[in-house]
């Protein structure tokens, strides 16, 4: 039963190289009576492997062949040999020899100091070297060198096959150049099993059919055919389907979040013009991190943007200097219309809260927003840092909106991220007033991890904007962070590598 | 932002109270203070840029003290008069106009406290002073100098003295460019004719605001028993904060202060000034605003906690604190002596219609879309170099540079083909077909507020050796089709693609963007292999087509 249950799995390619096994073992001879590829016999093989029908014996062998000089001196002998024929009993000079012999002079330098090592030749030396027979050249000359002897035996050879009492030579030679190569090659032989040799006297030409085809269904052939039963246990090459990146993936994620919370999404520009930035959101023009070294500015003819309109633009620069209306003593400086005018790229995306508050009507009040994205700081590539951010900005414009709302907000919108507890601290923004800094517990690293601020927009900030001081709730905690966390990711950089084995196999934003 | 160091037993001394390690660190940060670290006698905090009040050691334990529960209520300081007087000569009206003045005697000094004195004059200069331009402040032992001091400008090759750490005389453009602390901060006199320079009875230079002070009468020492200080700048009022700041410090050592007559063109005043300010409080309006139901001893309690006198609705608020300029500054003082971690949180029953914005919508459809034909998507930088988008593309567009990257990144794209054609070369170790998609922002000139038109574009690149013309038409075909709309390729040239293999993308009579096959040249310029073929098209116009 078992053995007919195999039969039924066999693939055409097995059943094509099963008989050949009756009379081949080795590889290539396989190959030849199967009329297959090598490919197509692997397949097999390994399969069959798979089934325990044979086992496959894996040999890697080093073979020594002759190389060009090994070839020639093989057919006209070696040089030494023709030196050593040259020499007589009398010293002779070397120019003698030369002649005698028709070896060239680095051959005759290549002889001198081998013969001598053999004790084959004598040498002198006079106006020029003086060169006769040695005492062992009588022995050489009839029996020989080693490495004579070892170049007699066919090739190519085995690597193995070569006796202790060749090695010296054999050395010698591997050290001649261009004489010998060794190469790898590799053998492999196939033993049948038990069942395997039950198997090869089988008859499996029985027919089976591969695959379902239309043509079958259509005359209903398929009714008088056996499927051949595949094996559906064995591992298939993986394929990979299209996928959004997985920074998108959270970011969609979390805006569902908000949506959910009635918040609108605002988006906007990531170039702003200083006023926007900073200015709108009560950061005095002399703030450190409006300053070269933490905020990109444009270059070329794009330095500067235009001023807004004359009555937002007054009403903003009087409460800088002196509060103006909203109740403030304002930062007691004089103000720059240069400075306001100077384009940057967007520090953070609280410049998009700025900007809807500047367009609300109080009949569009109460009001909730919320915005996801890119903001940018100065700072060069490493593996905590990077000039692009992403930051989740919220608003709540609400007459009737307090402190304890913006910590109920927070709360629920990290505990639907995947953050269960979060407590607040008191921080320093100079656009809100108070000020908090929001700490998430990290169940997996058992600690609480800073995640970013948010605060009560100033009066300062809301009044000239929105035209009346309403409280307005506002938050931006960084978003990187929970992303980071939710991918296992420690270097900043990986985010943006786009690595496509990464991005194919990573698994999808699970929340 | 900055960090002080301070002894914890010192602090725990200026306390008046030893909290165990917990809730030290505990009240530490809920005080509004980062705490860093606290190790064997050493205590870090970072101080937020709100409160230069507390960067000494004095400052801070001030503050806790009170917040604690052990000290409340405003400090009162007592400030004598010197009879001393200080001359400000019209000369530094355009140079550095303002100095605020004060004594301070009956100190005591060792290594410790210099060192302490060090630190609040370096910390203020930073953060409060904005790098000594804001404000700079130099503190001199009295027994080397003589009054009336005279504050005035000269020429710079006029004034010379021998600078702290020099052996020499060096005049005060030798001192911008010979002198440590010129090089460092030379700038802020730049460009003017004359310095600014306090000078003694005896004809003494005692200092160059903002630079340096003089080696001769410009350090304190274990002798030094009183000293004299001045702060110099551009607003009279931040100067007489920055100098209450160190003179309220210098008196929680045991000072005593003195104050000096400044005697301006216009008027005299005196300095230090240690009045609290006073404010109104509208206690219902905080109430509100925190969400809370205070009574007026209850909020008299939490103000005394941060250091406040409340009276009769009136807050009186102590001469060294900068930051209050709106009620709601006094709000959170009272939010962070009431404890956020007291905070009953609530999320209202408000009633609003949550909405995903439409153009963001419309990308996350053409997303899913391209998902569908087995797309990867890709999420690259906005900032690249010039070289990848023109020099690689063989384009030569205007791009928008950055005046101050410190990476290689100093541009913002024009195109988003650049960066796909970047992940094909850093991704040849890996698996063919490569075939991936971006949606994301591009930046052009433009007739806006900052002269930058901004565009969400979409590009898509297919690699493998038998990608071509048509696996490409038939993806961006597969879209259009999918959107609803007709798209048509006319033929056209571009320097990217291969000539007679490129098209322009038109719907709806409006030209899109480009199609083709990326040319050999491009794809030698990255290094590529494999052949790519691409489409790169403005995806707001699409939506706006809807």
């Amino acid at each position: 039963m078992e053995l007919k249950s195999l039969i039924s799995k066999l693939h055409p390619l097995e059943r094509q190289v099963l008989p050949v096994l009756k009379s081949e073992t080795e590889l290539s001879a396989i190959i030849k009576s199967s009329q297959l590829d090598e490919i197509s016999v692997m397949r097999a093989l390994q399969w069959l492997e798979n089934k325990e029908v044979l086992k496959i014996l894996k040999e890697e062998k080093k073979i020594v062949n002759l190389d060009t000089n090994g070839i020639k001196y093989k057919e006209e002998g070696f040089p030494e040999r023709k030196f050593l024929e040259a020499l007589t009993t009398e010293f002779q000079s070397l120019t003698t020899i030369a002649k005698k012999s028709k070896l060239e002079t680095e051959e005759i330098n290549a002889c001198i100091g081998i013969l001598k090592r053999k004790l084959a030749i004598d040498v002198k030396k006079e106006e020029e070297l003086m060169v006769k027979l040695g005492p062992q050249a009588d022995k050489i000359l009839k029996d020989g060198t080693f490495e004579e002897q070892l170049l007699k035996k066919d090739f190519p050879l085995d690597l193995d096959s070569i006796q202790d009492t060749e090695k010296l030579a054999f050395d010698e030679l591997k050290k001649r150049k261009n004489f010998l190569k060794i190469e790898d090659e590799k053998k492999l032989t196939i033993t049948l099993t038990d069942l395997g040799k039950q198997l090869v006297n089988e008859d499996l030409s029985g027919e089976f059919v591969n695959r379902l085809t239309t043509g079958m269904l259509k005359t209903g052939s398929w009714k008088d055919k056996a499927f051949r039963a595949y094996d559906v246990e064995i591992n298939v090459p993986k394929v990979y389907p299209g996928k959004k990146h997985f920074v998108n993936q959270a970011v969609e994620y979390a805006k569902q979040v908000w949506i959910d919370m009635g918040f609108k999404e605002m988006t906007g520009d990531m170039v702003a013009t200083s006023f926007w930035c900073f200015d709108s959101l009560f950061v005095p023009q002399d703030h450190p991190a409006r300053e070269m070294q933490d905020t990109f500015f444009l270059g070329g003819d794009l330095e500067k943007g235009q001023l807004p309109n004359k009555e937002l633009l007054e009403k903003i620069k009087n409460t800088h200097e002196n509060g103006g209306n909203t109740g403030s003593k304002g930062w007691q400086y004089t103000w720059s219309d240069d400075i306001t005018q100077t384009n940057v790229l967007r520090t953070h995306t609280t410049i998009l809260s700025a900007k809807t508050l500047s367009q609300l009507k109080s009949e569009d009040l109460p009001a909730k927003f919320f915005a996801l994205g890119k903001n940018f700081r100065n700072e060069a590539l490493d593996w905590k840092h990077l000039f692009e951010f992403n930051q989740t900005e919220g608003i709540v414009i609400d007459k009737n909106a307090n402190f304890r709302h913006l910590l109920g907000y927070l709360k629920e919108f990290f505990k639907k991220m995947g953050f269960s507890k979060a407590r607040f601290r008191p921080a320093y923004f100079p656009y809100t007033e108070p000020s908090v800094e929001i700490d998430v517990f990290h169940p997996i690293k058992n600690e609480w991890v800073e995640i970013g601020g948010a605060g009560m927009f100033r009066p300062e900030v809301v009044v000239p904007l929105l035209g009346e001081n309403i409280p307005v709730l506002a938050w931006g905690p960084g978003f990187d962070r929970l992303i980071l966390d939710n991918y296992d990711i420690t270097d900043i950089r990986e985010l943006y590598k786009n690595d496509l084995k990464q991005l194919r196999e990573m698994k999808v934003w699970l929340k | 932002m900055p960090t002080i160091n301070v002894s914890k037993k010192e602090f725990e001394q200026l306390v008046g109270k030893e909290l165990p390690l917990d809730q030290l660190k505990d009240r530490i940060s809920m005080l509004g203070t980062d705490l860093e670290k606290v190790e064997d006698d050493e205590i870090e905090v970072e101080i937020f840029p709100n409160r230069p009040d507390m960067l000494s050691v004095q400052g801070f334990a001030r503050a806790f003290s009170s917040f604690i529960g052990e000290k409340t209520g405003l400090r009162h300081y007592d400030v004598k008069k010197s009879g001393e007087k200080i001359i400000v000569d019209g000369s530094v009206k355009k140079v550095r106009p303002f100095t605020a003045c004060a004594i301070v005697k009956n100190l005591q000094f060792n290594d410790e406290k210099i060192k302490e004195v060090i630190q609040i004059q370096e910390k203020l200069h930073i953060t409060y002073g904005r790098n000594r331009k804001k404000a700079a402040i130099g503190v001199y032992p009295m027994e080397k100098i003589s009054f009336p001091i005279n504050y005035k400008a000269n020429e710079p090759n006029k004034i010379k003295f021998k600078p702290l750490e020099s052996e020499q005389e060096l005049t005060g453009l030798q001192i911008l460019s010979q002198h440590k602390a010129g090089r460092e901060f030379g700038h802020l006199l730049e460009g003017l004719d004359k310095f600014p320079y306090f000078i003694d009875a005896n004809n003494e230079i005692l200092s160059m605001p903002p630079i340096i002070n003089s080696h001769l009468t410009g350090r304190i020492s274990e002798e030094t028993t009183a000293v004299f200080i001045e702060c110099s700048g551009f607003d009279y009022q931040v100067l007489s904060k920055c100098l209450n700041i160190v003179v309220t410090a210098l008196a929680d050592m045991g000072g005593e202060i003195y104050s000096l007559e400044l005697d301006y063109e216009e008027d005299k005043k005196s300095s230090p000034d240690l009045t609290p300010e006073k404010m109104k409080l509208d206690l219902k309006y905080i109430n509100k605003w925190l969400g809370l139901s205070l009574s007026d001893e209850e909020a008299k309690n939490l103000l005394e906690k941060m250091g406040h006198d409340y009276e009769n609705g009136i807050v009186m608020i102590p001469a060294y604190r900068t930051d209050i300029l709106h009620q709601v500054d006094l709000a959170e003082d009272v939010a962070i002596a009431y404890g956020y971690e007291n905070f009953v949180e609530e999320i209202p029953n408000v009633a609003t219609i949550g909405e995903e914005n439409k153009l963001e919508k419309f990308a996350r459809k053409v997303r899913e879309i391209l998902v569908g034909l087995k797309l990867l998507e890709v999420k690259n930088y906005h900032l690249t170099t010039a070289e990848n988008l023109n020099e690689k593309m063989l384009l030569e567009n205007k791009l928008i540079p950055l005046k101050n990257a410190l990476g290689e990144h100093n541009h913002l794209r024009n195109i988003i083909l650049p960066s796909l054609l970047l992940n094909l070369k850093d991704n040849q170790h890996h698996e063919y077909p490569q075939n991936i998609f971006e949606i994301g922002r591009t930046f052009n000139h433009g007739k806006t507020e900052t002269g930058v038109k901004e565009t969400e574009k979409l590009a898509v690149v297919l690699c493998h050796e038998k990608t071509d013309f048509t696996e490409i038409k038939q993806a961006l075909t597969a879209l259009m089709d999918s959107l609803g709309l007709e798209v048509s390729i006319k033929e056209t040239e571009h320097p990217s693609y291969i000539v007679g293999r490129v098209g322009e993308i038109i719907v709806n009579d409006l030209s899109l963007g480009f199609i083709g096959e990326l040319s050999p040249e491009v794809l030698n310029k990255w290094d590529l292999m494999v052949p790519v073929v691409g489409f790169e098209l403005e995806l707001e116009t699409v939506f706006d087509l809807i």
